[in-house]
């Protein structure tokens, strides 16, 4: 029962961030008509933000270490820590939630130029060529960071005071011995409030309605003399927030390298697919249930009975539904079918 | 073998709550040309989508001859011996004239699979010939080796119509073969479907323009919400006052 | 980018011909490039394959595959299996390497032709990636995980040993009855099995059965109602080019006998995307010369280093020199992937037809120049070109 329990919680924060990329996907997709294979490499961008941030906090200067006293030390000293102390301690300790409020103008911005620059050149070409185009970019923008951030993992820590475990079992009652990291749950928050935000930006405002109305029939929004196009660019631009989002909090959960966007992207895809493409709850629902069906296949009790089930469930799971539910979970008829 | 070679029986077609087909029946004599006449969403389309096999009815039957054509794939009721032209042309707009009246020579000859990818496009004379003997009945052949999706519609209008001859169809159905031609090509396809019917070649023909139904029908049948209301010799469509009311407005033809 | 003229298998003859010559004067005439090494020469021949194969599904029927890679790896396994438990003969591990793949790509193709559009895409990745997942992981006894499966001494070699044929000191290498499958004689094997290739793929080009193929390409419905029961031949398509692959995966494995998981890995399956796209997608002679392309400069480029640009820019000022080579720095050598993502956006938005598009271009623009008569023979000499591009 608990392990259950932890398996679910598991899967929900990694689901969390196949629901936010998916989420974007979608909304790219549906809007824009384009299929974005770039959106990845836009998750490990945001992911590369809080590295930035992380590396300007930390810029630092040799001191002379009081600490030694019999002969001269110097030790590299962050020149926050230097002026401000105590309070610039705490500020590079907390760098990660900090890098949200650098993630969210960077983001956007990179989105929109993205968007302009680019992907507006491809929507009335067909999706191979979109496919390719994006494809070719998701690698150019991976190999930029690799250059400049090297091949290896750069691990960010979480703010001291949630790096620790929770104690959720006894909150549940499950019994002592049920923890779980205090920052998965943050991401698991964090994610939910985000698609929250997505969703009630596109209900609740005339902006969203006339977005959601232009996902549903674009050329009647279009005889309306509503410019739907400008609006389709910052739509572009929140889908690169949201994952962006995504890749800066998932930063503590695992250190980021240059092709973590790629990893995400083929399993993002997948979500789409299974949820059914172009459909926003769908997109979600799939993200969550994907997430858990694969902790609890990676469980030891499953993987003896069908050993690397852990490694395939969720491409099987869409290949399963693909061909059972071609629309997938909750797609609506006539999208992508002629 | 029934005397007809095609039998619609009781087809009914919903698409959600909306009736797009209520208890159509409608017989083809072998060797006539058959016009559907209505307003415009009065099911037509859908009609022939049914006879294809693109829409499964979901109630009715339709026959082919003896044979059973609902339930079928698409590509099994043309190898059966139905050939469709379409509302906008359907074509293949990569490929050359000639190339696009071989392919579908090709599957009359060959069936709806076969291997044999050794064999070169240059030895097979007699389709080739065939090919070029349509394309000089549409009009066609002096733009055999151009690319088919640079022509005007007109023109890809009549190279789909060789295609589908190509077939030598026991029915072939043409859904507003002359829709957005001039008046000169009008004439050219009457002319041209006219020297078809001379052949024996059954056909049923959606359209909108009253010139060409009129030259070419064998009997009408007079579509309007889904139903058939009425069914004739044109001289009998014609003086039909249910007609007039429905689709032609009171005034005369 | 059609071909639309019914080409008489005499000219393909004259063109084979031609082909083989260019093609087997390679170690000539690629020396002033500083290409004629076997090693280079194998891959721009084992590459052309992949991307031959690659064409007949993706160019002839327009069926966008990400899963390709894995075909490629199941090829290179087995020809290494071949190696260990049959002979180091290089002929049983090309017909099973070739023929396993082949089947893999039936089961594959049995699932993902179900769906067309970018679902068949994402069918295919999906499939691809689950294969190179299991063969990291569960499959370990088989691939031998991230280490690769090699050859080594004690392997069984059942056929060899019946042969008589022992192993010496050092580990043995594939042939061909005694011909090494590397050096100038692995070249050869490697350009006679591409011609071999070359030829089936022309003759599938040629036949009926290319002709619906690019049908379906243009305008499947239309196959649909035209009578064709279009599952089989893009079945046929996606078969031939997995074993294309496989032949490919095999040939790899015949020039360094060690097979690794990478090999499937999806930006695998993504350059050989890439080398169709590059030379132009739907052409004859398009898919190798993507391949010589990518492989050449891939080669020249991987090897620059900081030290090699700092040489190169030497002439420059100092001060101008560093930033130059640290720029320059960032598209070559490890950066060699930046450039390859640059030049594939570059194609796919100016030049979505690939080179050949960019040569015929070139040759309208020559011979419109040249016929610079006004109006009536400029027009049919553009119908005309655009029907002859693609033909070579």
């Amino acid at each position: 029962m608990d392990a259950i329990f932890l398996q679910i919680l598991n899967g929900l924060d990694k689901g969390g961030a196949y629901a936010l990329i998916a989420l974007g996907l979608t909304l790219v997709f549906g809007t824009l008509g384009v299929v974005n294979f770039a959106h990845g490499a836009i998750f490990m961008m945001g992911a590369f933000c809080a590295v930035t941030l992380e590396k300007i906090l930390t810029l630092s200067v040799r001191v002379k270490d009081e600490s030694v006293t019999f002969f001269d030390a110097y030790k590299e000293t962050p020149y926050l820590e230097v002026w401000f102390g105590e309070t610039g301690k705490a500020i590079i300790d907390w760098s990660v939630p900090l890098s949200i409020i650098l993630a969210i103008p960077v983001m956007l911005l990179i989105g929109i130029v993205m968007e302009r620059s680019l992907i507006r050149y491809f929507y009335k070409r067909p999706h191979a060529e979109q496919i390719l185009v994006t494809f070719g970019l998701a690698i150019v923008l991976q190999e930029l960071v690799k250059s400049f951030f090297g091949a290896n993992p750069i691990p960010q820590g979480a703010p001291d005071i949630v790096a620790g475990s929770a104690a959720i079992g006894a909150v549940f009652g499950l019994g002592e011995s049920v923890v779980y990291p205090w920052w998965r749950l943050i991401y698991l928050a964090f994610s939910l409030l985000t698609i929250g935000l997505v969703f009630s930006f596109l209900h609740f405002t005339t902006y969203g309605m006339v977005v959601r109305a232009g996902m549903a029939d674009r050329e009647t929004v279009e005889l309306l003399g509503i410019n739907i196009e400008r609006r389709f660019t910052i739509v572009f631009g929140i889908a690169a927030v949201v994952a962006g989002l995504a890749g800066v909090m998932y930063t503590p959960v695992l250190p980021p390298d240059y092709h973590l966007g790629m990893d995400f992207l083929v399993l993002s895809f997948v979500v789409v697919v299974v949820g059914g493409m172009g459909s926003l709850p769908g997109a979600v629902l799939a993200g969550f249930l994907l997430g858990i069906l694969q902790s609890f296949s990676s469980m030891t009790e499953v993987k003896d009975i069908f050993p690397g089930i852990d490694q395939i469930i969720i491409y099987l799971v869409a290949v399963v539904i693909l061909l059972t539910r071609p629309r997938g979970l909750m797609g609506r008829r006539g999208v992508m079918e002629s | 073998m029934s005397e007809y070679i095609l039998d619609v029986t009781d087809v009914d077609k919903n698409f959600g709550g909306l009736r797009a087909l209520s208890d159509i029946n409608l017989r083809v004599k072998e060797g006539t040309v058959h016009a559907i006449i209505g307003p415009n969403g009065a099911g037509k389309s859908t009609l022939l989508n049914v006879i294809v096999g693109r829409l499964a009815p979901n109630r009715g039957r339709v026959l082919l001859g003896d044979q059973v054509l609902t339930g079928k794939q698409p590509h099994e009721i043309n190898q059966l011996g139905v050939a469709r032209v379409f509302q906008t042309p359907e074509i293949f707009p990569e490929l050359s004239l000639l190339q696009n009246v071989m392919v579908p020579a090709f599957a009359k000859r060959d069936g709806e699979f076969k291997l044999g990818f050794l064999k070169s496009l240059f030895a097979e004379n007699e389709i080739r010939e065939h090919a070029e003997h349509l394309l000089e009945d549409v009009g066609l052949i002096s733009q055999k080796d151009n690319v088919a999706g640079s022509m005007s519609r007109g023109d890809k209008r009549r190279l789909e119509l060789a295609m589908c001859l190509g077939q030598h169809p026991k029915l072939f159905l043409l859904d507003e073969p002359t829709a957005g031609m001039s008046r000169h090509d009008t004439n050219r396809t009457i002319d041209l479907l006219k020297r078809i019917k001379e052949r024996g070649m059954t056909k049923v023909i959606i359209e909108h323009d009253m010139h060409v139904v009129f030259s070419l029908a064998d009997r009408i049948s007079v579509l309007a919400q889904g139903a058939i209301i009425c069914e004739g010799t044109p001289e009998e469509v014609r003086n039909d006052p249910r007609v007039k009311e429905a689709y032609l407005g009171g005034e005369a033809v | 980018m059609t071909n639309t003229k019914i080409v008489s298998p005499k000219q393909d003859l004259l063109y084979m011909a031609i082909l083989s010559v260019v093609v087997l004067t390679m170690p000539i005439w690629l020396q002033p490039f500083g290409a004629a090494y076997p090693d280079l020469m194998q891959k721009f021949m084992i590459f052309g394959i992949f991307a031959i194969g690659y064409n007949i599904l993706f160019g002839l029927t327009g069926y966008l595959s990400f899963g390709h890679a894995a075909f490629l790896g199941v090829g290179s396994y087995t020809a290494v299996w071949s190696f260990k438990l049959l002979s180091m003969n290089v002929i049983p591990a090309l017909i099973f390497g070739t023929i396993l793949s082949g089947l893999f790509a039936l089961a594959i193709g049995f699932v993902s032709l179900r769906r067309s559009g970018i679902y068949f895409s994402i069918l295919t990745l999906a499939f691809a990636q689950m294969s190179y997942n299991l063969a990291y992981s569960v499959l370990t006894p088989i691939t031998n995980g991230e280490t690769g499966l090699q050859l080594t001494q004690g392997d069984a070699r059942v056929l060899d040993r019946m042969a008589g044929i022992e192993a010496d000191a050092s580990l043995p290498t594939p042939n061909l009855f005694g011909i090494e499958g590397i050096g100038y004689s692995g070249f050869y094997i490697c350009a006679a099995l591409m011609l071999i290739s070359f030829f089936i793929y022309l003759r599938i080009f040629r036949s009926p059965f290319g002709l619906k193929l690019r049908a379906i390409k243009s305008n499947q419905n239309r196959m649909g109602y035209t009578g064709y029961n279009t599952r089989p031949y893009l079945m046929t398509a996606f078969v031939i080019s997995g074993m294309y692959a496989g032949l490919a995966g095999s040939l790899l494995a015949v020039t360094d006998p060690l097979a690794g998981a990478e090999r499937m890995q999806w930006t695998a399956s993504g350059e050989v995307v890439l080398i169709t796209i590059l030379g132009g997608v739907g052409t004859l002679i398009g898919p190798l010369l993507g391949a010589g392309i990518i492989k050449y400069f891939e080669n020249i480029f991987s090897a620059f280093n900081e030290t090699v640009l700092l040489n190169a820019f030497s002439f420059l000022p100092d001060w101008l020199a560093h930033p130059v080579a640290a720029v320059v720095g960032l598209f070559v050598g490890e950066g060699w992937h930046l450039t390859l993502g640059l030049v594939f956006m570059l194609i796919v938005i100016f030049l979505p037809g690939g080179i050949m598009e960019g040569i015929s271009r070139l040759a309208r623009l020559i011979t419109n120049r040249n016929k610079a008569e006004p109006k009536s023979g400029a027009h049919e000499n553009k119908e005309k070109e655009q029907a002859s591009a693609g033909e070579v």
